[in-house]
């Protein structure tokens, strides 16, 4: 095992050339990213960074580490702004445009790119957010005030909606679905913390979609299909994003919603494994094909997909019970496990009440998942019933003895 | 060895709780605690993983020196 590369310059890329070096690898290692920045946190772009910071002075771009570091310390050859466009397993080598560079274990870590609103192009005060390029523009555009309406009512753009209403602006979120975040904890509970929304004075619609967004040059209003018009001096678009495949066309990979990997996060090509936004494989813990989008999976793949390409004849399983964070007005909402439940059961707290919410999810005779809000103390401990494969009856005696430990 | 968790930088995210429950406790204000200072061995390697995951990179592993006391006469 002479040369190690690593496609895909962020969190999982990170963590793969890191975890290489800290086992002992000596062969050359080379990590090759689109963008022209090192890797940087992406969950702070939604949150602290849009904000103005105290003094008016911007929060600092949030960089893991500096070039120094990858080139003294890690000792890899860091090729960024330079996007890999094929790969060729035959040959062993991963493209750049016409240059070559071979591999003998390759980790695809290419992440996932966002939805743009399609034929906005020419328009501008129309933004997403995935990248710190694009942060940087939202947060500039913000700056200018608003109306601000936002595009989809997921994690993230509840996020933007937050930012943008702690600058004082009218807020809108337009959601297709009759509730938010239902793919993600349920129709139900997206519905309730939905509330937090309202309680912080930015107008949430759900049920109708986006028929046209206008302006001559700038952005100046959006056309629902239910026909009503709102105005808009921000558009931001926060309508999911999609795994980067597509220079993996013809290479022969299984590519569905993802890349397709085993247990161990192996393509089944020699030599290719995958982490991250854009790895899809069936996760041990729950037994089924899965895609996470969140920073502690991409993490700890980026660390098991290297090893296991480093050291194939002893590869292991990577098992996780999903967890998820995001911060809105000042609260924090986390998430652990699946949403597919057949009840969903709330062990504290109530929809009108803004205290602790602590909410359980149950599949079969399994605790599969919870949700908390302003709970901190809470989430982890049912992260690790999960993960024990606790029944829904031991679930429900924790949260008494919780609840009566606080009494 | 010795845990030290700087607070500048934590958020509460409790990913070092989840793998190290008996180390690590986010509390109801989302401030993390530390529930012991020397680990056994088991814990010493699950409190590698911590420090290894912290999404802040707010902890640390420090190996206690003891400087022997010099009796002044
Ligand atoms: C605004 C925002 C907020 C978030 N907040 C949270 C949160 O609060 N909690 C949480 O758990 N998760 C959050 N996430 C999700 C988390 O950031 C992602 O799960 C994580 O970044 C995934 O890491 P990754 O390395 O797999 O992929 P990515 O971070 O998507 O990185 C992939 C990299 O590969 C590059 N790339 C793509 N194609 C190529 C190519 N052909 N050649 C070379 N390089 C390529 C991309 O440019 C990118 O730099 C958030 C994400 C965003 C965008
Ligand atoms: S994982 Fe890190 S940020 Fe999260 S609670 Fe532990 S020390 Fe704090």
């Amino acid at each position: 095992m002479e040369s190690l590369v690593v496609v895909g310059a962020s969190l999982a890329g990170l963590r793969a050339v890191e975890t290489a070096r800290k086992d002992g690898f000596t062969g050359r290692v080379t990590l090759i990213g689109a963008e022209k920045h090192l890797p940087y946190d992406r969950p702070p772009l939604s949150k602290a960074f849009l904000d103005r910071g105290e003094d008016e002075l911007a929060p600092p771009r949030p960089f893991y580490r500096d070039e120094r570091f990858f080139i003294e310390d890690l000792d890899v050859d860091l090729l960024l702004g330079s996007p890999a466009t094929a790969l060729d397993p035959a040959a062993k080598t991963v493209y750049i445009g016409n240059r070559g560079v071979a591999y003998d274990a390759v980790v695809l870590a290419t992440g996932s790119g966002a939805r743009r609103l399609p034929g906005t192009e020419l328009l501008s005060g129309v933004h997403a957010l995935r990248t710190l390029d694009d942060a940087e523009a939202l947060r500039d555009a913000l700056a200018d005030g608003g109306p601000v309406v936002v595009v989809g009512g997921g994690f993230i753009g509840s996020e933007i909606a937050s930012s943008a209403r702690k600058r004082g602006f009218d807020v809108t979120i337009v959601e297709a679905t009759p509730a938010p975040l239902a793919r993600a904890i349920g129709a139900d509970m997206g519905a309730a913390i939905a509330s937090l929304h309202y309680r912080n004075g930015t107008t949430l619609l759900c049920g109708t979609g986006v028929e046209a967004i206008e302006g001559g040059g700038h952005v100046e209003r959006v056309v629902l299909t239910d026909g009503r018009t709102l105005p808009a001096a921000i558009v931001v678009a926060g309508i999911g994003s999609v795994p980067a495949v597509e220079w993996l066309d013809g290479s022969g990979l299984t590519l569905d919603n993802g890349i397709v990997c085993d247990e161990t996060l192996w393509t089944g090509v020699e030599g290719v494994y995958a982490a991250g936004d854009v790895a899809r494989w069936p996760n041990p813990t729950f037994g089924s094909l899965q895609r996470m989008e969140n920073w502690t999976a991409a993490a700890e793949q980026g660390a098991r997909a290297v090893r296991n390409a480093l050291d194939p004849a002893r590869a292991q399983p990577y098992a996780t019970v999903p967890y998820y964070w995001s911060d809105w007005y000042g609260d924090r909402i986390q998430f652990v496990g699946v949403p597919d439940a057949d009840e969903v059961a709330w062990v504290e707290g109530a929809v009108d009440d803004d205290g602790r919410w602590v909410v359980l999810y149950r599949a079969g005779e399994r605790l599969v998942g919870a949700l908390t809000v302003r709970a901190p103390s809470e989430i982890m401990k049912y992260r690790g019933l999960i993960q024990r494969g606790a029944s829904w009856v031991d679930a429900l005696e924790f949260a008494t003895s919780r609840h009566r430990a606080r009494a | 060895m010795k845990i030290s968790v700087d607070y500048e930088k934590c958020t509460g995210l409790g990913i070092c709780e989840s793998l190290a429950p008996d180390v690590f406790e986010v509390d109801d204000s989302g401030a993390l605690v530390l529930l012991k200072e020397s680990l056994s061995d088991e814990e010493r390697e699950a409190v590698e993983a911590a420090v290894a995951a912290c999404p802040t990179e707010a902890l640390r592993l420090h190996s206690v020196v003891t400087t022997p006391s010099v009796a002044r006469p």
